[in-house]
């Protein structure tokens, strides 16, 4: 009997919003009890600020470069390599319970399995899809054929109505606002929280691990939609974070003078879209213009988020209680993260686009290791940080390291490291993300490294865009990323040395481009 | 996204003459043929009504029916699109392969993008279905 790995994601979460990461909103003990027992990651990123991308990427364990998801709406091959598959061959038992991701929503023809498989059951075709041999889908709210949408139909169908809309009459993500602000994408839902989607990810994750035969090795990925917009948890929960207590966030500038010059000296999609001239992507409501954003709406915004969060801590308390019933607690290695940051107020913006800062790049990763395998590898069990950057693209080739494989020679990352000195001495230096999107003759294409204390961005040739312009932050001295120094020339040598650094790194490009097929 | 109308081109080119294609494609009723994810068709006189396997039921207009031309046009009349329109339209090569064109054109946008995702995985669908080559 081996170690067994729960990956436990959620969409579209912060950095700062668990309190061992310093986040003042939630509280979270559960995950803060697995960062005090593991590693707590200090500048994780993604390789893409949106679902799709940056899911095929924990997947694949390949930048989206070369997994070919450039985009949102791009799906994501069925025959791409999959570590859930290399697991699978290993002997793992194998579970996706939740938000998936891989292959585009809007399909009314049913053309992609992901959706077509809720109607026929949780086993797919021929034993497995992606290396799953479970496959049970969730998103943000009722719609689509997914399985918690199928559960809700049959179960609760009262319930249908009471999610935000997710789109409009015109297939655009909604603007319609509610909330006691007006804030867009809230909505007071009266859904008994039982029957809210992150209790059903548990109670579903709970279900398949009791199936399994108690000497199983098993790997089960827990993907919560929330806390992603809507922000319409259980109205019934919505009290524990009152949003007229919540401070507004370091990352908003109140005074408006202040926020429009820091905009301002950011390459210009970011004035265009603060303006509403300009909405490049389809991730944010198409008729939401973000200098309308109050601070009231920023501090009811969070509040929800912070209590989404706080339903996720405790649904995976749950989870873990029951995997500790079963015997397997000292076994199982647990890795919690996200695929992409919020911008959740940070320079007047809500949601999440072509914006490569902090709010959308840094992410919760907290890897508590099985506490056996300290045991038996007889290593100091104890926490540890770990502030050298990783990406995403390094959880698959940590998942064969935990099942002791060797990583697929198709994984582009490496097992994560436990310290800063394991992370020095295996070349931890650089993280990478990309943005690609072309949605109806707006295209915006960005490369990024963060390395030592900086974030450089640099924008290739588009809508908005000539080629020549870019971000640079030094962390060091400016965390919230307020002056952008890409053309400060006391920076001209640091800016020229991050982007050889940053074009040498480039990983291998897919043969094919693939089709953008939807919008999401 | 503040595009709100949407026009989108997929092409295939086929190792067959253009009148097998157009057997297929220039025949109303038998886009389920290869279309997948589109269930069932009625056809009555220029009303196409489709069902695709999501449930979702499609009322259809047929505009053009030209042999000659070689060109097949509709519009889905649902009052999901404010307006659409898709045109396919089967060219000779002249050395016995076909170029196919299928465009949708739809507001809203986002339409054009799914029914474009499914015109080009019908194309594909298509030369399996005629069991013919795709010729790069």
């Amino acid at each position: 009997m081996g170690r067994k790995i729960l990956l436990v994601t959620t969409d579209q979460q912060r950095f700062d919003t668990l309190a061992c990461n310093g986040g003042t909103l939630s509280r979270t003990p559960v995950v803060d009890g697995l960062a005090a027992e593991g590693i707590r990651y200090e500048r994780a990123h993604p390789q893409s600020v949106v679902c799709m991308p940056s899911r095929s990427t924990i997947l694949t364990g390949q930048h989206p470069t070369t997994h070919g998801v450039w985009m949102n709406g791009v799906p994501l091959p069925v025959d791409a390599p999959s570590v859930a598959e290399v697991l699978r061959q290993a002997g793992y038992r194998t579970a996706l319970v939740g938000k998936s991701h891989f292959e585009p929503y809007f399909d009314p023809f049913l053309r992609f399995d992901e959706n077509a498989l809720a109607m026929e059951g949780t086993t797919p075709h021929g034993g497995s899809r992606r290396g799953f041999e479970h496959f049970e889908t969730a998103t943000h709210g009722a719609m689509g054929p997914l399985h918690y949408s199928q559960w809700i139909i049959k179960n609760h169908p009262e319930a249908l109505g009471m999610f935000a809309r997710a789109v409009d009459d015109s297939l655009q993500v909604s603007s319609e606002a509610g909330g006691d602000t007006g804030a867009p994408q809230v909505k007071v839902n009266e859904m008994d929280r039982g029957i809210y989607h992150t209790d059903w990810v548990a109670d579903r994750t709970i279900g398949w691990l009791d199936s399994l035969d108690p000497d199983a090795d098993w790997f089960c990925w827990m993907s919560f939609p929330d806390p992603h917009h809507p922000w319409d948890p259980p109205e019934s929960e919505v009290g524990r974070v009152p949003w007229r207590d919540v401070d507004l966030p370091a990352g908003y500038p109140e005074d408006k003078a202040l926020r429009e010059s820091i905009i301002d000296a950011k390459p210009r999609h970011w004035r265009a879209w603060y303006d509403g001239s300009l909405v490049s992507n389809y991730e944010a409501p198409a008729e939401w213009v973000p200098a309308t954003l109050t601070p009231d709406q920023v501090r009811e915004v969070n509040a929800r988020n912070a209590v989404e969060v706080e339903l996720i801590d405790e649904a995976l308390g749950r989870v873990l209680d029951r995997i500790a019933e079963r015997g397997w607690g000292d076994d199982v290695d647990v890795i919690f993260t996200t695929d992409h940051g919020e911008l959740q107020g940070d320079f007047g913006f809500l949601f999440k686009g072509p914006y490569h800062v902090d709010a959308l790049m840094r992410l919760p990763l907290v890897w508590r290791p099985a506490p056996s395998s300290r045991t038996a590898a007889g290593e100091q069990a104890g926490p540890s940080v770990v502030t050298k950057p990783v990406g995403l693209v390094d959880l698959a080739p940590t998942f064969c390291a935990i099942a002791g494989l060797e990583p697929a020679e198709w994984m582009e990352g490496a097992a994560l490291p436990t310290d800063d000195v394991d992370a020095e001495s295996r070349g931890f230096e650089r993280v990478l993300t990309e943005w690609d999107s072309e949605l109806f003759g707006t295209s915006v294409h960005l490369r990024t490294i963060m390395r030592d204390h900086y974030v450089c961005t640099a924008y290739l040739p588009g809508t908005s865009h000539d080629g020549t312009e870019g971000e640079l932050y030094d962390l060091a001295d400016d965390p919230l990323q307020r002056i952008n120094r890409w053309d400060d020339p006391a920076m001209a040598q640091i800016r020229s040395d991050l982007l050889s650094d940053l074009w040498d790194a480039q990983p291998e490009p897919r043969a094919e481009r693939l089709y953008l097929e939807a919008p999401v | 996204m503040t595009a709100r109308r949407g026009s989108m081109r997929h092409t295939i080119r086929l190792a067959c003459p253009p009148d097998v294609v157009w057997a297929m494609v220039g025949e109303a009723a038998r886009l389920p043929e290869w279309w997948k994810g589109i269930d069932e068709c009625t056809v009555e006189g220029d009303t196409r009504t489709i069902l695709t396997r999501s449930g979702l039921p499609m009322p259809e207009r047929i505009l053009t029916v030209d042999p000659e031309l070689r060109r097949f046009q509709y519009r889905i009349t649902s009052p999901l699109l404010v307006e659409h329109l898709s045109t396919i339209d089967v060219h000779d090569l002249g050395d016995g392969t076909s170029f196919v064109v299928y465009s949708v054109d739809a507001e809203p946008a986002v339409l054009a993008l799914i029914i474009a995702g499914g015109a080009r995985a019908a194309l594909t669908n298509l030369a399996e279905v005629l069991g013919v080559e795709i010729v790069a």
